[in-house]
């Protein structure tokens, strides 16, 4: 069958800083197709409709983690998501949350970025091998002790759905306490010390309160509320055999 | 010259947005009320050591009907608390396997609530063959 085409109301969370004092809804007719995403209408309305709507995208393919965005007050990956799901009612898409906007759908990444430097998101290896020693191996569970938190995107719809984040923005937050972890649980790395003080930190670990919603939303299964929490029984043990251990308290 | 101006939007009335956030809010509320809960059994606790009348004073206001409609909300918004609190458990546990096989969420939030159910009926026969 052919697709009829459909008329669907997109409303879009404007933001122009040189001209608008806080950001305003604003209202475009779009045509689409059964097979079209909440990207693509937003691309139409670029094309067609109004050349000055600003928002990020690159794959369109739910892999490069840039097109995430408040989709009817849920963070979602707008390339992953499909406008016929909001037919007839049509869909407001915003500006991920709890992120500063900087224009239209775009929002800073500044906070973000650095925090993923800060906790050395790359394998220190635990053990120097030269080339003639050959790869590090590792056990297919060893593997699956941090696979899932390594399909992280770095999309932040995770940061979108946590309260204490857009609440305390200090916080770490859950993607990149979840690449901590990855990197921590993985049987090649020897980095844990030089991470673990930024995850046991008030900032870190402790600053998440289990709501779980980062989780429900992340676009790749990660589980960063369990990559945050199954850390804080051994964050409890350090914080009290510190003071038992000789010299502990200095770590 | 820079036409920066990144926008901070308000956090007011955060837990509104969302019935995920609801529920959560919903979860934490319940501790309040397991915390009043156990400052009444404390109470107990020191009628008892004030001797039996005390004790038995402490029993007969319990029995009355404000006490009464007050346990049947605790009780529900405790049924809530269990299935809450082991409903996140699974996010607190590490990553486990049992027979090479990754332990599921839902077999961590079963043996949770499959723990607590047991406790309960326990404790209800304890007080039974005592009473
Ligand atoms: S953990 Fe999930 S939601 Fe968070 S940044 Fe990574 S992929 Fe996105
Ligand atoms: S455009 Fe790359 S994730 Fe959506």
């Amino acid at each position: 069958m052919a697709d009829t085409e459909k008329i669907i109301e997109i409303q879009v969370l404007r933001y122009r800083p040189e001209q608008d004092k806080e950001p305003v809804l604003q209202s475009y007719k779009v045509p689409f197709t059964d097979d079209m995403s909440v990207l693509q209408g937003l691309q139409y309305i670029k094309d067609y409709l109004d050349e000055t709507v600003s928002f990020r995208w690159s794959c369109r393919m739910a892999i490069c983690g840039s097109c995430g965005m408040m989709i009817d007050g849920k963070p979602k990956l707008s390339c992953k998501t499909f406008l016929r799901e909001y037919y007839p009612q049509g869909l407001r898409v915003e500006a991920l949350a709890h992120m500063p906007i900087e224009r239209d759908l775009i929002v800073s990444v500044e906070d973000f970025v650095t925090k993923l430097e800060s906790i050395k998101p790359y394998i220190i290896p635990k053990e120097p091998r030269t080339l003639e020693q050959g790869e590090y191996l590792q056990t297919p569970q060893q593997r699956d002790m941090y696979e899932q938190f390594s399909s992280c995107i770095n999309c932040m719809l995770c940061y979108a759905a946590c309260p204490q984040y857009g609440l305390n923005p200090k916080f770490t937050g859950p993607g990149v306490l979840a690449l901590l972890h990855r990197y921590n649980a993985d049987s090649r790395d020897g980095g844990q010390a030089e991470r673990l003080g930024l995850g046991y930190a008030d900032e870190g670990f402790w600053g998440c309160t289990a709501v779980g919603y980062c989780s429900e939303v992340c676009p790749k299964g990660v589980d960063p509320a369990n990559a945050i929490n199954q850390n804080k029984m051994n964050s409890a043990i350090n914080y009290f055999t510190r003071f038992v251990t000789p010299g502990g308290a200095d770590k | 010259m820079s036409n920066r101006r990144p926008y901070v939007r308000s956090m007011d009335g955060w837990w509104k947005r969302d019935p995920y956030f609801i529920r959560y809010m919903a979860r934490e509320v319940t501790a309040v009320f397991v915390a009043a809960y156990a400052v009444l059994l404390l109470v107990g606790l020191v009628r008892l050591g004030q001797g039996e009348a005390a004790f038995n004073g402490w029993l007969q206001y319990l029995k009355t009907p404000w006490m009464l409609v007050f346990h049947l909300i605790v009780l529900a918004v405790f049924c809530y608390h269990t299935w809450s609190w082991f409903n996140i458990m699974p996010k607190t546990m590490p990553i486990m396997f049992v027979g090479g096989k990754r332990v599921q969420p839902g077999a961590i939030t079963g043996t949770g609530l499959a723990a607590s159910v047991i406790a309960c009926l326990a404790v209800l026969f304890i007080v039974r063959g005592m009473s």
